[in-house]
């Protein structure tokens, strides 16, 4: 078990937004998190890569490790999680270069860091050609490589990522979710959270459906979406 | 020729301000806080500078070393420095880091009281009567056919300049300044980078402090009569300067601080000086409304949160 998730409750003040939630995810492994807006798939994001505080009795653990010991800079720099946020948000004052660069802001490995800017640009190679540009010039599809690109460069044990195909083109998010495969293929794992459930559950081998801070069903992929509910639900009928 | 004469403190003064104006902007723009104890950071670090100055004097006089006075000066602001930047890390640790969360004016508030603690804290421990900072170099005056410069002033703008082009060679090329100017634009997603923000921010405050130091000592070597509020009304004007230099420019900050200096000599050249600050933050205030983001404020995103 690579990452194990245990009872994760997170409150905004008053506002419960988890319920304690379960879930693991395995090594190598994609899975996807489903649920409509405002069910907690941001959330459940950020309390792994503890940019939430999550209330007592929460057990996280990550290779073994109790992931509630980690500061958010060391979840990435020591435990090599990262975490493609809502809405990208890139550095729009740096390079495109800069923000890559930024996300190995711990790491001393020189040479590797150079041969992974390199992979980066050989996965994307729309960023190589705009290498000097600032990255709030770039366009949206353009912008949504340069996130994860920049989560590859910060950490690959784990790639989380939220709504990576939120305002791409259906081609263009086809050729991201190619990218991701590849990815993955090279050993990182991936937690997807997704609206685009249909989408999602094509890509992941796994899913989980959350609802109102509550996971309600889990299963491989395929079942959900042979799942009545799901389709009723997430799929349009 | 009283051009000239005015000239010349205008940037003298200039200096002071840019180098106090460069730690509000950092701070503020990476940490989304003005830090109103930033002022008497500055006359801390002319105290301590004083302090090691006349250890060092004494330590010399005794024979312990023979060094002359400009070394014993460069020496003092280099360890000054170094020993302000301590304050600033502990101001922010004690005063500002747990308040990150709290609404902004918790923060301004806590400024404004470090500062009176600061304040009174020197006052304590060194008594009403006023120190003076020793001399260290002997003023030498050139006549350029009827303007006057000492070897005092010229060394204040090129050690002010020196030290602000440092800086902004630091935030343009090593990986910190590269933090630094991802967290003015988005300070919430920084962390996801691995950065350590609490670490950033120290070094922000230890930055902004060493700074402070340098032009307190600056300012000790020009008027060496040291006391307890002097950073107050200095810290205000650089304050000033920052804003009107623009969010987190470096460049802007230091322009801003010598046009501050240059509005203040110039005013009383041409109108009563009973009105000097009257008519030059109204100057200051005409520029703010057409450029309300000072001269080179960068953009940033408004987002508090991931
Ligand atoms: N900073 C916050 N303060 C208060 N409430 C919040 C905050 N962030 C999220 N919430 C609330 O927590 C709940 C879960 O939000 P979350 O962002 O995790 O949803 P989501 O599943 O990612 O939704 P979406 O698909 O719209 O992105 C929502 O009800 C939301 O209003
Ligand atoms: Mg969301």
């Amino acid at each position: 078990m690579l990452l194990e998730v245990n009872e994760l409750r997170v409150s905004y003040g008053n506002i419960k937004a988890l319920h304690g939630l379960d879930f693991q995810i395995d090594e190598g492994e994609i899975v996807c998190i489903i649920g409509a807006n405002g069910a907690g798939k941001s959330t459940t994001l950020k309390a792994i890569s503890r940019m939430v505080p999550v209330e007592a009795g929460t057990k996280m653990t990550f290779q073994g490790k109790d992931l509630l010991q980690y500061q958010p800079d060391k979840v990435v720099s020591k435990l090599g999680i990262s975490h493609v946020p809502e809405g990208r948000r890139l550095f729009e004052n740096l390079t495109v270069t800069e923000n890559l660069m930024l996300a190995t802001f711990a790491r001393r490995d020189r040479e590797q860091i150079a041969l992974d800017i390199k992979r980066v640009f050989s996965i994307f190679p729309r960023l190589e050609e705009r290498q000097t540009q600032k990255s709030g010039t770039l366009s949206g599809g353009e912008q949504q490589m340069l996130a994860v690109g920049r989560a590859y460069m910060s950490g690959r044990k784990v790639m989380l990522l939220d709504e990576p195909s939120m305002g791409l083109a259906p081609l263009l998010m086809m050729s991201m979710f190619e990218a991701l495969k590849e990815i993955n293929s090279q050993g990182t794992t991936i937690l997807l959270v997704e609206q685009n459930a249909r989408l999602a559950l094509q890509f992941a081998s796994r899913g989980y459906v959350l609802e109102n801070g509550h996971m309600v069903l889990e299963g491989p992929s395929k079942e959900l979406l042979e799942n009545p509910d799901v389709k009723k639900a997430y799929l349009g009928g | 020729m009283v051009f000239f004469q005015n000239l010349i403190n205008a940037l003298q003064w200039g200096s002071f301000y840019a180098l106090i104006a460069l730690g509000y902007s950092m701070v503020y723009s990476i940490l989304m806080l003005f830090n109103f104890a930033h002022g008497d950071i500055f006359m801390v670090g002319a105290y301590i500078g004083f302090g090691v100055s006349t250890a060092l004097v004494s330590l010399a006089a005794m024979g312990a070393f023979a060094l002359p006075g400009w070394l014993i000066l460069v020496l003092t602001i280099i360890i000054s420095m170094f020993l302000t930047s301590f304050v600033g890390m502990i101001v922010e640790r004690v005063g500002y880091r747990p308040l990150r969360d709290a609404p902004r004016a918790s923060a301004a508030i806590t400024g404004l009281m470090i500062g009176i603690i600061l304040e009174t804290g020197n006052l304590a421990l060194l008594g009403a009567e006023r120190v003076k900072f020793p001399s260290l170099i002997e003023t030498t005056t050139y006549d350029l056919g009827g303007v006057f410069v000492t070897n005092k002033k010229i060394m204040i703008v090129l050690v002010s300049i020196t030290l602000s082009f440092a800086l902004h060679q630091f935030i343009r090329r090593t990986r910190w300044g590269m933090a630094m100017r991802a967290m003015a634009f988005d300070f919430a997603v920084v962390p996801l980078m691995g950065v350590p923000l609490n670490r950033m921010a120290a070094l922000t405050f230890a930055l902004g402090s060493a700074l402070a130091a340098a032009a307190g000592i600056l300012f000790g070597v020009a008027y060496p009569v040291l006391d307890p509020y002097m950073g107050i009304l200095i810290g205000w004007k650089a304050f000033v300067a920052a804003i009107l230099g623009g969010r987190g420019s470096v460049v802007g900050a230091t322009l801003a601080g010598f046009l501050l200096g240059f509005i203040e000599m110039f005013v009383p050249m041409i109108f009563p000086s009973t009105l000097r600050d009257f008519i030059a933050y109204t100057i200051v205030l005409l520029i703010l409304v057409f450029r309300p983001h000072g001269f080179f404020g960068e953009a940033y995103s408004a987002r508090l949160r991931l």
